[in-house]
């Protein structure tokens, strides 16, 4: 055992060493948008494969930006089915109606960012009832915002009421995934090791004493809330211009809770966790696939599973090393170098 | 001019009448003591002050700024900082976090700075950084720094909700029986450890305690509290031959 422990050892220091790297980052983004892009055009991954792959991203972007509500701020939502419907119905709408048809292609960002900013909005209001109720009561809200979306998007006839809406074009290519995914894991990740991030996990500790030492509560928990639902609408507009046909039964609760597994799946307040947990539900409900019926009875057995065994799943409050801020670190070694050398001087 | 002018505070609950009409000031850097049973309603006056609860009648001023009505987080701005009778530290948070988390006030990015790392964020977060590690290294805890909170022994973790109270840069300190739990070995050096800290960070602090040696030894007058009312105010050795308080201290036949 020792010697493949010293193996396990070594290729996790040069794994470490290679995340650490200065341009470690660009690198990445560069390769993967290429490859992306690559894979898109000259189709060496078949169609198949490249609409897994573009769901396992648009899953990393819903559970990662759910996560910062119940896993970082330890609320409880159960309504980002609701935010992906209002994001998923902007941004068709817009590509559909308003968008002239030659202009697609280029107006397509335009379509998602619009459902974003649209979601975000609505995630400003539902916000509000946070600031006085918590736990299972603010649950109970976002529960019946989820349904609200859906009945009026059920009976609005000029958007289809409950046939849906379809005439999308597939717009949704694997390395535009790739870019909306990059962006979110980023921002949200830039947010949660910042001060406002830093907020939000005090109030998840103890919301009085966050308040007494100085945090404003509320505007924190806006701007989580409004964050969190921005990027649920960017998932629902690349969703569906990447199925092509929407309609409200597919926002349900079912759909929340289908994100919720994959949040516990890879542990609360981790994005490591998220992006991990994503990957695997989607990839192993593909795998699953000719089991039929019996996916839905192996799936939900796993699950229990997990939560016997790792009950606060795979990464749960625990951070990959790639996403933690190497600032941090520098910052303090700074500060000590500069705490030895004044003890020395003094002495 | 006071630094803190609180009159005629009243606070009922639901028609008990937790604090009544309770009149004090206190100039800066004096160092005032509140005592009383349990229950007598000491710290109601403290969530009062600091905003948790808000007043049912009276006025709470800070130099010539009204509190009443404002919300915790803009006291606390103002100048004012508490730590809790049992420790309300961040638990699942690094030491460090926890100080920082009270530096939130004073931080100068905007929240799009924060999303996109541009602009003036590198820079704050660099300069709060240092600030909280220089913080903590005067209450000798940067070693700690990585370290969560929960896993600090009790007497670090108290001074460490003592550093967290400093952080926000108070002209006020309130501090809610920061002896509960301690042996008298401990308690004295709490004694030193408090005036050190009036005198290093040039702060007034209000005490709340059950510790007579400390309150005795440390504070310069002292109000007593019994049911909510104020039943006796004064130099300490006033206050201890002082048969109302005895009384409610020991009880009547005692005290005759």
């Amino acid at each position: 055992m020792p010697k493949s422990s010293a193996a396990y050892y070594k290729m996790l220091t040069f794994w470490h060493k290679l995340t650490d790297y200065k341009y470690f980052w660009p690198v990445f983004m560069i390769a993967g948008l290429a490859f992306c892009m690559a894979a898109s055009t000259f189709e060496f991954l078949d169609l198949y494969l490249q609409l897994i792959l573009i769901y396992v991203g648009i899953n990393i972007i819903l559970t990662v930006s759910l996560n910062l509500i119940n896993g970082y701020m330890g609320e409880f939502s159960v309504g980002h089915a609701g935010f992906m419907a209002i994001g998923a119905y902007v941004a068709s709408l817009l590509t559909v109606h308003v968008f002239p048809p030659v202009a697609q292609n280029l107006l397509f960002p335009l379509a998602i960012l619009a459902g974003g900013v649209g979601a975000a909005l609505v995630g400003f209001l539902v916000a509000i009832p946070s600031f006085k109720t918590r736990g299972d009561y603010l649950a109970i809200v976002t529960l019946a915002f989820c349904m609200i979306v859906k009945s009026v998007l059920e009976n609005i006839d000029a958007v289809g009421g409950p046939r849906g809406l379809l005439g999308m074009e597939k717009l949704t290519t694997l390395p535009w995934v790739f870019f909306w995914t990059a962006l979110s894991v980023w921002v949200i990740r830039n947010l949660v090791y910042s001060n406002f991030g830093r907020g939000v996990l005090s109030i998840r500790e103890d919301e009085i004493a966050s308040d007494l030492m100085s945090v404003n509560t509320r505007q924190v928990k806006i701007i989580a809330f409004v964050v969190s639902s921005f990027f649920a609408g960017i998932a629902g507009g690349l969703f569906a211009h990447a199925l092509q046909f929407i309609n409200p039964r597919m926002f349900d609760i079912l759909k929340s809770t289908d994100i919720l597994i994959m949040v516990y799946l890879g542990g609360i307040a981790s994005i490591g966790g998220s992006i991990i947990g994503a990957i695997i539900y989607t990839i192993l409900l593909e795998i699953l696939r000719p089991l039929g019926v019996w996916r839905m009875v192996l799936m939900p057995l796993m699950l229990v599973l997990l939560m016997i065994y790792r009950p606060r799943g795979i990464m749960g409050m625990k951070e990959i090393r790639m996403f933690l801020p190497l600032r941090d670190l520098v910052t303090e070694k700074l500060w000590r170098r500069k705490k030895k050398e004044t003890t020395d001087a003094s002495a | 001019m006071p630094l803190l002018e609180i009159q005629k505070l009243t606070h009922r609950f639901a028609g008990l009448c937790a604090v009544s009409d309770f009149n004090f000031a206190i100039e800066p850097h004096e160092l005032v003591g509140i005592i009383g049973p349990n229950g007598a309603g000491k710290t109601t006056v403290f969530n009062l002050i600091t905003g948790v609860y808000r007043a049912s009648e009276g006025s709470i001023r800070l130099g010539r700024q009204e509190l009443v009505g404002l919300s915790p987080h803009a006291i606390t701005k103002r100048g004012i900082a508490r730590t809790f009778q049992n420790i309300r530290l961040f638990k699942e948070l690094s030491v460090l976090d926890n100080v920082r988390i009270a530096h939130y006030g004073q931080i100068a990015y905007t929240p799009a700075e924060a999303l996109l790392h541009i602009g003036r964020f590198r820079a704050e977060e660099k300069r709060i950084t240092d600030q909280a590690l220089d913080l903590l290294s005067i209450f000798k805890l940067d070693e700690m720094a990585s370290e969560k909170a929960k896993n600090l022994p009790y007497g670090l973790q108290r001074r460490l909700e003592i550093a967290r109270a400093l952080a926000t840069e108070p002209r006020l300190l309130l501090l809610d029986e920061p002896a509960a739990g301690m042996n008298p070995n401990e308690i004295i050096q709490l004694m030193e450890f408090i005036a050190w800290i009036r005198k290093t960070f040039s702060v007034t602090i209000i005490l709340i305690e059950h510790q007579m040696r400390l309150v005795m030894g440390i504070c310069e007058r002292l109000m007593v509290l019994d049911f909510g009312a104020t039943i006796a105010q004064g130099l300490c050795s006033e206050i201890q031959n002082n048969p109302k308080v005895l009384e409610a201290y020991l009880g009547v036949e005692v005290a005759q």
